[in-house]
């Protein structure tokens, strides 16, 4: 154990960009250690390079070229005399390769081991893995389906409406839904297509769809001592094209007696693959369920930081990314596990550049940017006034939290915030999250990841 | 009467779908955009003879012309 003043490391590289970036450092600095940014040549003027106490140029734009470049993010480290390595969510956060890389390199990675990454990268490994373990899993094919007629065969078997996805990815990227054999086939060309552009690997997993679920999730944290504890739970089932836009905590609908089983259901699915530092363990939620106690099946399992782990960190108090360094530096963590608990109610709301009506990408200019602040308001930005956001990354622009006693107080603070937040020259979603805030649905905390679609169906 | 497809956003050309001078009809996808990780089709609303402006790679601004069909 360290002594008083003493810290963890001396400095650590945080490999990626924008608002997760920020967010890391911001830790990272607090705790005394140095924080050192890599970035693309677009993003030099961004506040997380900015505000790092050192910064080392990748290369160009495209990811390829920068954040997903394994090798000149580890000569980056070598050349800025990191001790460690802190991947954010997305990029190079879930690849192994990188994780064993860091480790070859003689760093420190802040994350679960490789052996970990590769168990839950693939969906279908994951799944059984966990079914196995006794966390309930939805009807799917317990093999990676690589072509169509097999797909058509298992699908007779697992039985319709079915889920077809990458078992090699994530993020909603190539998912969609499929009630019969013809939108199968459809389905799984398009599922196989992006699956091999984005993940390199053209695998399918068809898991049964369950119409009207909720998406509710489960932080789980590994200790450096091997116990892993959850750290409650957020819904997120409000999306758009099966990515998040909203996420809240506690969520809606649950009893303490369906949190308890969903978060020992988590605690289960960590263990299996030995889990360290901050994990997030997604699960289905069948609403029709929940007056005979409620059902939820496995989803999958993030092995990174998750993009929405603020409102968990409102709510809790904890910070998950000093944990994720305690845990990887192998010190004992700032928490009791025995006496965590949740207060309050917590909402994120994604500012991404986007239309609000049809959420079509919007990159361009920042000629304003004005965050709302005060109590219980928490802006994670990746942006500033005079900032481009540019096609090349994705359009999250800023994480708006906001924090509340209760429900109704959250809400009523994020109409607040929402109002009071001026992003000119793009268009943003802001206007989405005025709309959701006063939505009926929304508001009664009875919705689904059908609202957003039904939001606009109504036009 | 031509028909010019051009770009909606700023965003790199991911994907030429058709060859120069090809036949197309209304809906016929032509070239595959991509910005912010979202794919964006660029779709024939008339019928005719197609010429692709762009190359695979190219970095499109909003109103930048794609296509031209005749």
């Amino acid at each position: 154990m360290k002594a008083k003043g003493e810290t963890v490391f001396e400095s650590v590289l945080v490999a990626n960009r924008g608002e997760i970036a920020r967010r890391v450092i911001r830790t990272v600095q607090r705790m005394g250690v140095k924080a050192i940014a890599v970035h693309s040549d677009v993003d030099a003027e961004l506040p997380f390079v900015q505000e790092a106490d050192d910064a080392v140029l990748l290369g160009a734009a495209a990811p390829s070229e920068s954040y997903l470049d394994i090798a000149k993010v580890i000569e980056a480290a070598k050349q800025s005399g990191a001790q460690a390595i802190h991947p954010g969510y997305g990029f190079l956060s879930e690849n192994a390769d990188f994780a064993r890389a860091v480790r070859d390199a003689g760093l420190v990675w802040i994350g679960p081991s490789p052996e970990a990454i590769v168990a839950m990268g693939d969906k279908v490994a994951a799944r059984n893995l966990v079914g196995d373990a006794g966390v309930p899993i939805a009807p799917g094919t317990r093999e990676p389906v690589t072509d169509v007629e097999t797909a058509v065969l298992a699908a007779k078997e697992v039985g319709y409406p079915l889920m077809v996805k990458a078992a090699g990815g994530g993020g909603g990227i190539g998912m969609s839904i499929a009630h019969d054999e013809d939108q199968l086939r459809t389905a799984f060309a398009t599922a196989q297509n992006s699956a091999q552009r984005f993940f390199a690997n053209p695998a399918i997993l068809l898991e049964r769809y369950v119409a009207s679920a909720r998406h509710v999730e489960v932080q789980i944290l590994g200790l450096a001592d091997g116990r892993v504890i959850a750290l409650g739970e957020r819904d997120c089932s409000v999306q758009r094209r099966h990515q998040k836009v909203a996420e809240e905590t506690p969520c809606p609908v649950l009893t303490p007696q369906l949190r308890a089983r969903m978060c020992e259901a988590a605690v289960r699915a960590g263990e299996s693959v030995d889990y360290r530092g901050a994990g997030t363990v997604e699960f289905l939620l069948d609403p029709a369920s929940l007056d005979s106690g409620g059902e939820f099946y496995f989803l999958e399992m993030n092995a990174r930081l998750q993009v929405e782990h603020p409102i968990t960190e409102l709510v809790t108090g904890v910070d998950l990314v000093e944990e994720q360094l305690l845990a990887a530096a192998g010190e004992p963590s700032m928490l009791d596990p025995s006496s965590v608990s949740a207060t309050g109610h917590a909402i994120e709301l994604r500012v991404y550049a986007e239309d609000p009506k049809r959420f079509f990408p919007s990159p361009g200019p920042i000629t304003t940017w004005v965050e709302p602040s005060g109590e219980g308001v928490r802006v994670d930005a990746g942006y500033r006034e005079g900032n481009r956001v540019t096609q090349f990354y994705d359009p999250l622009m800023a994480k708006l939290c906001v924090y509340g006693e209760d429900r109704a107080a959250a809400l009523a603070r994020a109409r607040e915030a929402v109002a009071a937040f001026q992003v000119e020259g793009l268009k943003s979603n802001l206007p989405f999250f005025a709309e959701l805030l006063d939505d009926p649905a929304f508001v009664s905390g009875r919705y689904d990841t059908g609202l957003v679609e039904r939001m606009r169906s109504r036009g | 009467m031509a028909e010019e497809v051009r770009a909606e956003l700023v965003a790199n050309v991911w994907k030429i779908v058709v060859t120069e001078g090809q036949q197309v009809e209304d809906g016929d996808t032509l070239v595959i955009l991509e910005s912010m990780k979202m794919e964006i089709p660029m779709v024939a609303e008339s019928s005719g003879s197609v010429s692709v402006k762009v190359a695979e790679g190219d970095v499109v601004q909003e109103g930048d012309l794609i296509a031209v069909i005749e």
